[in-house]
C-alpha cells in the first residue's frame, strides 16, 4: 500500500522524529492543560507560544469511517478501496488521526472499537502512525 | 490573487442588523445554457461568450438599457482550473489558444471585468468594477454592499462556472509521491477531499440514521425541482433541465457508483460550464423597473469553523453551522419563523441536514432532518425545502439557490412556486462551513 510519505517542516520534524522512534508524540502547552494535534505555531486555547511535547498512550476509539473509492491521489488508485477512519485520542478525545485500520475489511469498520497506535514504513527511514484494532 | 478588501465583510456575531437593510435590491438575472463542459472548439458556448449572453439576459430581465449601467463585477475566481489554490488545481490536458479575444486565459477558463467591458461596448458608462469580487457566496454580499454604500446605482453581478476537459485536480500535489504542509496531516491515509463528509457519517452513528435512508428522499427532491422549469426560463440554468433528464429515482441513488462510500455520484453535484448574471440596483432605482424588486436584507461572509484536530468532527460541524445561522438571523432581524423559502447550498448532498438543523427551518431540530427528509418537501407540500433544486437537481451552477429564492419572492417560480407564503427567502453559496448567506425580501422593511 503505496502511502503517501510526509515531509517535516520546522514546526512537524519533533513529531515525524518521535514517529520514527514508534512514539506517537502530541503537542503540549506548557501555559495551559491543552494537547493538540496536527502541530501549531501557537496553542489554540491560550495562544501561548510555548509550547513542548508529550508522548501520549497510544490507544484511541474508532469515531467513524468512510471508504474511499475514486481518490485524488494518484499514489493511492492502486490501493482502492480501502477504508478512511477517524479515530479520537483516549487521552484526548477532541483529538483525531486518520486511519486506513490495516488488516480490517472495507466497510466492516466496528465504529466504536478500541484501537492502538502502530507504525507503518512509507519510505526507507519514513514511518507513519497507524492504527489496529485491540484485540 | 488580488488581495481582497476585507472592511466590507460581515463575517462575524455581534454586528447587529445590516444598516443597508431593504436599501439594494435584485431586479434582474440572466443565465448562458448549462453544459457539460466546454468542448475545446465552440467559440460560441465558451464561457466569456456565456458571459455576455448571461449580462443581457439580465439586463433585459430587469428592463435596463446597457448604457444604464455603471457598475461591472464579475468573479474572476471559479471552481476548478485557473485560480484554484494551489498546484492541486491544475487541470489536464494542454489546451491551445486562439485568435482574440480568446487569446489568453481570460474568456476561457475566467471573465474579467476588462474582458468582458472589451466585448460588450454598450456597456458604455461603467465607473465603477472590482477585481477582488469574491466566488458567488460572498459576492453577492459584496455586490449589495458595493451598492449600498453608493459605488455603482445599476450593477451586473456575473459568476463563472467553469469545466473543461479532463478531470480537475488529479494534477499537481495530488500527483506526487510527497506530503507536504498541512497534507503531511491527511494525504498518507488518503485523506484528499471525500472524507469531508466524515461529519454526517458521524450524524448517522449519534443520531442513529442511514445515509440512504435519510439522503435518497432529498436529493429525489432536488432532482424533481430541478426539472420543474418553464419556458421564460429558456434553457432552465440546469444540466438536467436542459438535457431532457427523466428525473432520479430512489434506486438510481442507492445503485449508483460510490466515490467515497457511502457518498455516491448523485451525492455530489455534476460540474458544468455555464454563467449567470444579476443585477443589482440601489432600492430607489428599483421602484421603476420591469420586475417586482427584491430586496437584500442582510449578507454574510466568512468561514465559522473552529476544527480542533485533524478532522472537523459532527458536532464541530453543528455548532459552526449554528453560529453561521445565528449571523444570518441577527443581521436580518429575523427568527427561523420568518424565514419562508429556504435554499441552503448543496453541492454535496450531506452539508443539508446540518444546514437545515443548524436554520431549524420549520422547527427541525437536532437529529429529525431525516424524518422532515422523509415527510412532504415537495414544492407543492407544507415544507418546500430547496424549492430551487440546488446544485444536485441542475447542475454545479451555484446560482440556482439564488434564482429560486428570487422567482418565488417575485411569484414567478411557474410550477415550482410554491403553495406556502414567500415573502423572505435565505439562500446561499455556503458550503461546509461558510457563513455566507443571503436574506432576501419582496418588501424593504
Amino acid at each position: 500500500m503505496p502511502k503517501m510519505i510526509p515531509v517535516p517542516d520546522d514546526l512537524s520534524k519533533p513529531f515525524w522524529d518521535a514517529v520514527n522512534e514508534r512514539k506517537l508524540m502530541v503537542q503540549s502547552c506548557n501555559d495551559c492543560p491543552t494537547l493538540q494535534y496536527p502541530p501549531r505555531p501557537r496553542c489554540q486555547d491560550c495562544n501561548s507560544e510555548n509550547l513542548g511535547w508529550k508522548e501520549t498512550s497510544g490507544k484511541g476509539h474508532i469515531s467513524t469511517f468512510m471508504v474511499s473509492t475514486d481518490t485524488r491521489l494518484q499514489r493511492r488508485v492502486p490501493d482502492q478501496p480501502f477504508n478512511i477512519a477517524l479515530i479520537s485520542l483516549d487521552d484526548d478525545p477532541r483529538i483525531n488521526f486518520y486511519s486506513n485500520l490495516p488488516g480490517v475489511p472495507v466497510r466492516e469498520v466496528p465504529v466504536g472499537a478500541a484501537v492502538e497506535v502502530i507504525f507503518e514504513e512509507v519510505a526507507p527511514g519514513q514511518l507513519i502512525h497507524e492504527w489496529k484494532l485491540v484485540e | 490573487m488580488a488581495t481582497q478588501e476585507t472592511t466590507w465583510r460581515r463575517d462575524r456575531t455581534g454586528l447587529g442588523v445590516w444598516p443597508h437593510q431593504g436599501k439594494v435590491a435584485i431586479t434582474g438575472w440572466g443565465h448562458s445554457p448549462v453544459d457539460r463542459r466546454w468542448d475545446g472548439v465552440t467559440m460560441d458556448t465558451i464561457l466569456g461568450a456565456y458571459a455576455i449572453l448571461a449580462v443581457r439576459r439580465a439586463l433585459d430581465d430587469a428592463g435596463v438599457k446597457p448604457e444604464e449601467v455603471d457598475g461591472l463585477l464579475c468573479c474572476p475566481d471559479n471552481m476548478a482550473g485557473f485560480n484554484v489554490a494551489g498546484p492541486a488545481g491544475q487541470w489536464g490536458p494542454f489546451r491551445p489558444y486562439f485568435p482574440p479575444p480568446y487569446d489568453s486565459e481570460d474568456g476561457i477558463s475566467i471573465v474579467t471585468n476588462k474582458w468582458l467591458l472589451s466585448q460588450m461596448p454598450e456597456l458604455s458608462n461603467v465607473t465603477y468594477t472590482a477585481d477582488d469580487v469574491p466566488a458567488i457566496g460572498e459576492g453577492m454580499g459584496y455586490a449589495a454592499q458595493a451598492c449600498a454604500e453608493g459605488k455603482y446605482q445599476v450593477g451586473v453581478y456575473v459568476y463563472t462556472a467553469n469545466n473543461l476537459e479532463g478531470r480537475y485536480r488529479r494534477g499537481g500535489d495530488n500527483a506526487e509521491d510527497h506530503a507536504r504542509g498541512a497534507r503531511q496531516w491527511s494525504t498518507p491515509w488518503g485523506a484528499a477531499g471525500g472524507q469531508d463528509a466524515l461529519p454526517l457519517q458521524g450524524y448517522c452513528h449519534k443520531y442513529g440514521v442511514e445515509w440512504d435512508d435519510m439522503m435518497a428522499p432529498v436529493i429525489i427532491n432536488e432532482h424533481r425541482n430541478g426539472l420543474m422549469k418553464q419556458e421564460s426560463d429558456l434553457e432552465g440554468w440546469s444540466f438536467y433541465y436542459q438535457n431532457g433528464a427523466s428525473g432520479l429515482t430512489v434506486e438510481d441513488y442507492i445503485n449508483s457508483r460510490p466515490t467515497f462510500w457511502p457518498i455516491k455520484i448523485w451525492d455530489c453535484d455534476r460540474p458544468i460550464n455555464a454563467v449567470g448574471a444579476f443585477v443589482f440596483t440601489t432600492a430607489e432605482r428599483a421602484r421603476d423597473m420591469k420586475q417586482k424588486p427584491i430586496y437584500v436584507m442582510n449578507h454574510n461572509q466568512g468561514n465559522t469553523a473552529r476544527t480542533r484536530s485533524s478532522q472537523i468532527t459532527c458536532d464541530e460541524q453543528e455548532v459552526a453551522n449554528a453560529m453561521a445561522a445565528q449571523m444570518a438571523y441577527e443581521g436580518s432581524g429575523w427568527t427561523p419563523r420568518d424565514v419562508d423559502i429556504f435554499n441552503p447550498y448543496d453541492g454535496y448532498s450531506w452539508f443539508l441536514p446540518f444546514f437545515l438543523e443548524a436554520f431549524g427551518w420549520h422547527g427541525v431540530g437536532y437529529g429529525e432532518a431525516r424524518d422532515f427528509f422523509n415527510g412532504d418537501i415537495s414544492v407543492e407540500g407544507p415544507h418546500p425545502f430547496c424549492s430551487g433544486g440546488g446544485n444536485l437537481g441542475n447542475g454545479r451552477t451555484r446560482t440556482s439557490m439564488y434564482i429560486d429564492s428570487i422567482q418565488q419572492l417575485r411569484g414567478t417560480a411557474g410550477s415550482r412556486q410554491v403553495n406556502v407564503k414567500a415573502e423572505t427567502a435565505i439562500c446561499a453559496f455556503a458550503p461546509f462551513t461558510s457563513s455566507a448567506y443571503l436574506c432576501l425580501s419582496n418588501v424593504p422593511s
